[in-house]
């Protein structure tokens, strides 16, 4: 029942913020160079007055602005996100014929950049003042500072390019034939340095977070009595504070996540991935402002999703989250 | 302990500032080691690094000097950088300190709204933003700006909250100062170290924005920026590494810099909270 009302109460909320940004994309495309009418017709650059013409009446844009807001949110609420101008096709079955490749893509990234996070924050925690955990945090600092297209760029020139090790492009090596398990293994290695790099900068994020994290949780006094009671020190580290350390780092990475689906965007710029990042550059560069506010959307409720699974999982993680309360 | 002093204690903060002053350096001096524009095609397109005198970084896809792109790319990053941070410390710090002082529904409701900005994936608005707004330096100035205020209007909130009860607030009210004079002249000045060290990580972040922007082609086209100069090189990387690796080195170095100073002002200005290290 707690579990149901918190759900109700997210979405709820979900559905709020999607609407102001629906009601946010209808203004940019008003402001959006060239005529609303062929943005939205998916037709710019028709010359023909007459054509035009048609268009915006059979589009509502010779009705006044609040009349076109409510068709085009209508509109969406029914999925309907108009046509791409350049492809001539929804909006919606492009980005849907997309998601799968982002959705590997992130999941993949979010997983490695978690797991390894706490791996090395939890390391560093434990060799505060000693060198091994200062390098670890030099390190996490390199790969936040480092922009992570370079590094897509680079492991390309350095794992592709001169080692031969991995592919560089695409989500599986085309006109290969692959089928079954063959298939898997051809996206596995596809996926390597896509995800690799994608997570770098997000495993340095996460690797702060968990140090600072389980720091403050070393301080509590349910650790100084397990230290009192002569508990083995790497059994309250594991036990005591990695525990307790984890439910902020769940909230954190949660908000972190939503990050992901922007890092993705550059990460399938470079990697030639499949995926609505790709379909978001390939907008830009076409200069396809209707795809580019659906993928926007989309892209906010992808991480609307993220955060409300988070929700999930951290009430589920904290047994003290009882009555609803977000 | 002087505040350079306490500076001074956190070494790599020292050698991010060493490397943020040499930076700057650069863009000062970009106009007068390369008085060209550094958009000029002067010699062979290709040219490797070291291959010839006066292009020790070698020649671009259309034979531009690489060493000057990356001198006159430094301005326009810190420029960008600073100019958005200034421009989200103007929107995020009056909001905060709206919200934090007021409370009760003031509070709910711009802290509502600071909320939807955190939700909507920054980069993406950022994108959108600036190639609605059309690419130039102002556009990327304000989408920057525009994702950037939400954690500046949290923490700058979060401040006036825990201040706002203090005793010479209060005794600031007695005397009855109005509630602009004690927001401006009571609060804020107490908030300002926390304020500056979030700026400067601010500044580092909106670098790598802004040449992440410029990557995907969304830089103004009038100013050579080194995420442009990576872009540009993207297709050609199988040929010429280095046209991507100088510039993405240039990068990592200012917002490595900018990182560590931010660290070392922290320790600097907040002495009782300096981290274990």
């Amino acid at each position: 029942m707690v579990y149901a009302r918190l759900i109700i109460m997210r979405l709820l909320k979900a559905v709020v913020v999607l609407f102001l940004i629906v009601i946010f994309n209808f203004f940019l495309i008003q402001m959006a160079p060239g005529d609303p009418a062929a943005i939205l017709a998916g037709e710019a650059g028709a010359t023909d007055q007459e054509f035009l013409n048609q268009l915006r009446e059979r589009f509502g844009l010779d009705q006044p602005l609040y009349v076109q807001l409510w068709r085009y949110v209508s509109g969406i609420a029914m999925l309907d996100f108009g046509y791409s101008y350049r492809l001539g096709v929804p909006v919606f079955d492009l980005i849907m014929a997309r998601l799968p490749a982002t959705l590997l893509l992130t999941g993949t990234a979010f997983v490695l950049s978690l797991v390894l996070g706490i791996v090395a924050g939890s390391m560093a925690a434990a060799r505060v003042k000693k060198p091994s955990g200062s390098i670890i945090m030099a390190l996490a600092l390199l790969f936040y500072a480092t922009p992570l297209f370079w590094v897509a760029l680079m492991s390309v020139v350095v794992f592709s390019v001169y080692l031969g090790w991995l592919p560089a492009y695409g989500l599986y090596t085309v006109g290969a034939g692959h089928t079954g398990f063959a298939l898997a293994l051809d996206v596995a290695k596809h996926l390597v340095l896509p995800a690799t790099t994608l997570a770098l900068f997000f495993m340095a994020i996460y690797t702060r977070m968990t140090r600072t994290s389980m720091l403050d949780a070393a301080q509590q006094d349910y650790v100084k009595t397990a230290r009192a009671k002569g508990l083995k020190p790497s059994i309250i580290q594991r036990r005591h504070v990695l525990r307790n350390a984890l439910l902020p780092i769940i909230t954190l990475a949660g908000l972190q996540a939503g990050q992901m689906v922007g890092g993705a965007i550059l990460t399938e710029t470079v990697f030639a991935w499949p995926g609505i990042g790709r379909l978001m550059f390939e907008a830009l560069q076409q200069r396809d402002y209707n795809l580019l506010l659906g993928i926007f959307f989309f892209s906010a409720a992808l991480v609307i999703v993220f955060n409300i699974i988070t929700d999930l999982v951290y009430s589920l993680a904290d047994p003290r989250i009882k009555k609803g309360a977000s | 302990m002087s505040f350079f002093a306490r500076f001074a204690q956190n070494r790599g903060a020292l050698v991010g500032l060493i490397i943020l002053l040499l930076i700057i350096a650069m863009a000062i001096l970009a106009p007068l080691l390369f008085p060209e524009s550094p958009w000029r095609m002067v010699q062979r397109p290709f040219l490797p690094p070291l291959s010839q005198d006066g292009f020790p970084l070698g020649t671009d896809t259309m034979g531009r000097n690489v060493a000057a792109g990356i001198m006159h790319g430094a301005w326009v990053s810190l420029l960008i950088g600073l100019v958005s941070t200034s421009v989200a410390l103007l929107i995020g710090v009056p909001l905060g300190a709206i919200a934090g002082y007021y409370g009760g529904i003031i509070d709910d409701i711009l802290m509502r709204f600071t909320e939807f900005f955190q939700t909507i994936p920054n980069f993406a608005l950022a994108i959108v933003l600036v190639a609605i707004m059309q690419p130039s330096v102002t556009s990327i100035v304000l989408a920057i700006a525009i994702v950037s205020w939400p954690p500046v209007a949290r923490l700058v909130r979060a401040e006036f909250m825990s201040l706002r009860n203090r005793e010479y607030v209060e005794a600031a009210r007695l005397v009855g100062q109005s509630n602009t004079t004690i927001i401006l002249r009571q609060i804020l000045p107490n908030t300002l170290s926390p304020i500056i060290v979030l700026a400067s990580l601010m500044v580092a972040t909106a670098i790598l924005l802004e040449s992440a922007l410029s990557f995907l082609g969304l830089g103004d086209p009038n100013v050579m920026s080194w995420g442009y100069m990576i872009g540009a090189a993207r297709t050609v990387i199988r040929q010429a590494w280095w046209l991507s690796f100088f510039p993405g080195v240039a990068i990592l170095l200012t917002v490595l810099a900018l990182n560590l100073v931010g660290e070392g002002l922290d320790d600097a200005l907040n002495p009782k909270l300096s981290r274990e290290r």
